[in-house]
């Protein structure tokens, strides 16, 4: 019996479906775009292919109405389209490349894209409580660092990056895998620990220094992406794994030491690095002078990516009309300028402002969850989504070296996609645990008899 | 844990702002230099992906695109490709597009220059593939023929210039190459090409009559510095001077001789118009330090030494040394020493000399076109500037006239017509043949055309070559070829 009626919280299931629909209607049109601009006609299974992305969609939306109805409303939407945009461009390249639709990319990613979503869909279904995953913390960092270091023993050589394991007719990236495990233990052990962390220490020059032997973890996590990086010539994870770490950290303890101190550690380890590893010293000198006659050989693919950009300018070449053919992986690595060579400024920005807007998402959901795992967990895996789309973009655009990591949703990769699927999948479990309102104290809880004992696992 | 996690969202901004950053410094504020790379393929592409400018004489191309069914779409063409090898230059997918028009006019032939905004907002609009601007060139086909026949296999370049307006009748550099394998779609033909034409030691591929390492003009020059003689007020064509069989060149051991080892007039003295007529070195010589090295050299630049001329393909100035000794400038006066011209700029003193005195800009573009064949520039006749005055010019054609009647160039004498010449015979290397010079412009009471050929080291008559025999008939043919 309330005396006062609530006004119900919007859940926006609604808004998500609208904004879904307009996601597919946009990448229908790009479709069409590139068939029309590459073979003058509409493409002939439009309905089937459209279908399918639909259906995509529209099952992932079913399971949030009935099992997170809470749920952010804006992150389905936007990674659908990205998702969407991604296969498009795959499939464009596909023509450009003589590969039959049946035996292109854009299908193999279609079908990484339904097996993503199944996963992450038994992820929303099996998964009532995030929470749960807490009991999984030191499981899922042993799990991580296997995963991390099995490329080392049975994986091989793409390219030069040691990152790459073979399961059966399949390839697999296991650190992509890695990032959802190690936010999953460092969540786990920062909620356990960061009193200690937060609390101890030392003055000096004003800064608060944790005690030697609070400082095992980031050494420990230094060491380890170090070696990866040593094992693997694999940059671009040795810094995903690094960043994130430290970002936890100085969520968890609010303290700015972790970050001084987890940004000298890594100028040092690559000052180490760029002195004795000479494709290191190759990678800087594509950031700072890829236009040098030097830089022109070494750096091709940089070289060729940045073109791409700049042919695109303001408005774009148009799907369809561009040559991204001419940058080595064009629908992998390079995948963004293939975009901004054929999409322009405009399509760039939008790209880069929908991500802004998912990890905004993600962060709000932080923000709004109540527990501290939770709030780690978000945040992390939020930050791992706008470090990998900034070492990516910022590798292509030249704010930073160059290094290989895939852009989430966007590029062409089977690890990829049903790791960044699962990835969603946990952010909007967690956004509809921070959404959800307060349950209204249950008046048979508290009416329940007193020696009944609670456990909690 | 709010408080960290407002503030991660604060540097994911930044981050982001970063990629947004770095996004609109490629692909628009810095965009112009990517583009512009010399080894841009997208660029390249782009200029293949749209109908390339017809290069064009009267209405006829020398140069023109074809649709093809390869991924380059365009195919260049040239007609008579060897004839006009440094009027068109070359078009190349692998080696871009150089040594002509090809590369002077490439913004007009490609449709990006500026004067074509309007055309490619309203192709842009309309939905159709922008297409570059046609060039019709002034080249006149039969001056050009027989400059390249009478030429033949010797190395050296012609030049033929309207005086009145400067237009360039004829431009002829030997030795020549064909671009047409260079525009090929087949990377091994191209490659071949390039290399046969670039290691080749005879250079192929440099215009000898606007660049290149520049000849010494020999006597051609000595019009220049008759100019500066009758200039200075001092001088007129009867004027007696010195004219010994050797001059002695003061503070050196070394004297200056006459070709033909013996005096030019009687008791040692000439008169300037003899002089000139045959080509008397000690005359000359005595009159460069006489006037000195200053006076000679302002006329030369009056003249247009030292001035970077676009035709549209780069002229390189020729020069004329500065802070010379007496021996210095009594060579200097002759032609010889440090100064270095091309047969452009002697084509350009002697039209000066035909015109009046003025010098006119020389130009090869009559007209560009849009594509829809709309004139959209038409190069008026520029006058650079006024080297000599009228009375001076009219002085110099008579005194150049006795050349062919009576003097050193009769084998540059066209019949029926009065030619004004002055042949030069270049000493450049110590027992190499010297370089046959003559330059001339006819008719003398009616400029239509001048004239400067060269022919290097002699050509076929090697040792025994002279300005007025080796390269005289060469400037006769094209001549004739013009005024019939």
């Amino acid at each position: 019996m309330r005396a006062v009626a609530t006004i119900a919280p919007r859940r926006g299931r609604n808004v998500e479906l609208l904004l879904t629909a307009l996601a597919i209607g946009v990448v229908i049109l790009a479709y069409v775009n590139v068939s029309v601009a590459e073979t003058e006609e509409i493409p002939p299974d439009l309905l089937g292919h459209a279908g399918i992305l639909a259906g995509i969609a529209l099952a992932f939306h079913l399971v949030l109405r009935w099992r997170a109805s809470y749920a952010d409303p804006i992150i389905l939407p936007i990674v659908v389209l990205l998702n969407g945009i991604g296969v498009v461009v795959i499939y464009r390249l596909d023509i450009a490349a003589g590969r039959s639709f049946t035996e292109g990319q854009a299908v193999r990613q279609l079908l990484w894209t339904a097996i993503g979503v199944a996963i992450a869909l038994a992820v929303l279904i099996a998964l009532r409580d995030h929470r749960v995953l807490r009991r999984y913390t030191y499981t899922a960092g042993a799990a991580a660092l296997v995963l991390i270091a099995l490329p080392i023993f049975i994986g091989y050589e793409v390219n030069g990056a040691r990152i790459w394991i073979r399961l059966g007719s399949f390839t697999f990236q296991p650190a992509e895998i890695a990032k959802i495990l190690l936010a999953i233990f460092f969540a786990g052990y920062l909620v356990q620990t960061r009193d200690v962390l937060a609390l101890t220490g030392r003055r000096f020059l004003g800064i608060t220094f944790p005690r030697g032997r609070d400082l095992g973890p980031l050494a420990i996590a230094w060491v380890a992406s170090m070696l990866v990086l040593a094992f693997e010539n694999d940059f671009g994870t040795t810094l995903m794994v690094f960043g994130l770490f430290v970002a936890m950290l100085y969520i968890a303890t609010e303290r700015i030491s972790w970050i001084v101190l987890g940004l000298s550690m890594a100028a040092f380890g690559a000052a180490i690095v760029y002195t004795t590893a000479s494709h290191v010293r190759t990678r800087v000198l594509c950031w700072t002078d890829p236009f040098s006659t030097q830089g022109r050989e070494e750096c091709g693919q940089l070289v060729q990516g940045i073109m791409g950009l700049a042919s695109g300018g303001v408005s774009g070449a148009g799907l369809g009309r561009g040559r991204p053919w001419l940058t080595p992986l064009p629908e992998s690595d390079f995948i963004f300028a293939s975009i901004g060579e054929e999409l322009g400024l405009v399509g760039t920005m939008a790209i880069i402002l929908l991500y802004a807007i998912l990890v905004e998402r993600g962060l709000r959901s932080a923000i709004g969850l109540r527990d501290g795992f939770g709030k780690l967990l978000a945040a992390g895996l939020s930050f791992v989504i706008a470090l990998q789309v900034f070492v990516v973009i910022g590798g292509v655009t030249r704010v930073i070296p160059l290094t290989g990591l895939t852009l989430p949703f966007l590029a062409y990769g089977g690890s990829s996609l049903l790791t960044n699927w699962t990835l969603v999948a946990l952010l909007l479990r967690m956004s509809d645990h921070a959404r959800r309102p307060e349950p209204e104290t249950d008046p048979a809880q508290m009416e329940a008899p007193t020696e009944m004992v609670r456990t909690v696992r | 844990m709010n408080q960290p996690i407002r503030r991660l969202s604060m540097v994911v901004a930044v981050m982001f702002v970063l990629l947004l950053v770095a996004s609109t410094w490629i692909q628009v504020l810095g965009a112009q230099g990517i583009r512009e790379a010399s080894d841009n393929r997208r660029t390249q592409l782009d200029s293949y992906a749209r109908e390339r400018g017809q290069i064009l004489l009267g209405g006829q191309p020398i140069a023109r695109s074809t649709e093809v069914e390869d991924d380059l779409e365009w195919q260049r063409v040239y007609s008579d490709p060897e004839l006009y090898s440094h009027v068109t230059g070359y078009f190349s997918f692998t080696y871009g597009s150089g040594a002509g028009l090809e590369s002077a006019s490439d913004g007009l032939l490609s449709g990006r220059d500026d004067q074509l905004f309007y055309d490619r907002l309203t192709d842009t609009i309309a939905g159709r593939e922008p297409r570059g601007a046609s060039l019709e060139l002034t080249i006149d086909p039969d001056a050009q023929q027989a400059a390249e026949q009478a030429l033949g296999e010797q190395r050296g370049a012609v030049v033929a210039l309207d005086p009145s307006t400067g237009d360039i009748l004829a431009m002829v550099s030997h030795p020549n190459f064909d671009p047409s394998p260079l525009a090929s779609h087949d990377v091994p033909t191209e490659r071949a090409a390039w290399e046969r034409y670039t290691e080749d030691e005879t250079q192929p591929m440099v215009n000898r009559a606007i660049g290149g390492n520049l000849y010494p003009p020999g006597s051609t020059f000595k019009i220049v510095t008759a100019a500066a003689a009758l200039e200075s007020g001092d001088y007129s064509a009867g004027s007696s001077i010195p004219g010994p069989a050797t001059l002695d060149l003061p503070q050196t051991t070394s004297d200056l001789p006459n070709a033909s080892g013996a005096a030019c007039g009687a008791n040692d003295q000439v008169t300037l118009a003899v002089a000139m007529q045959d080509s008397c070195n000690t005359a000359f010589g005595w009159l460069g330090m006489e006037l000195g090295g200053d006076a000679v050299a302002e006329q030369a630049e009056a003249f247009g030494f030292g001035e970077e001329l676009s035709v549209p393909m780069t002229v390189a100035p020729s020069t004329f040394p500065t802070g010379l000794n007496p021996p210095q400038e009594a060579q200097s006066a002759i032609g010889q020493y440090d100064v270095r011209t091309t047969p452009m700029q002697m084509a350009m003193v002697t039209a000066a000399v035909a015109n009046d005195g003025v010098v006119m800009r020389p130009n090869m573009i009559e007209q560009v076109m849009a594509a829809d064949t709309s004139v959209i520039d038409e190069p008026e006749p520029d006058a650079l500037r006024r080297a000599i005055s009228s009375d001076t010019a009219s002085e110099l054609t008579d005194m150049m006239q006795l050349v062919t009647t009576d003097g050193t160039g009769t084998a540059g004498a066209v019949d029926g017509v009065s030619v004004a010449a002055k042949t030069g015979t270049a000493q450049h290397a110590e027992g190499a043949a010297p370089h046959a010079w003559y330059t001339a412009f006819a008719p003398a009471d009616n400029p239509q055309v001048a004239v400067a050929v060269v022919v290097e080291s002699g050509g076929t008559a090697g040792s025994e070559a002279s300005g007025g025999s080796s390269a005289g008939p060469i400037s006769k043919a094209v001549m004739e070829a013009v005024l019939q």
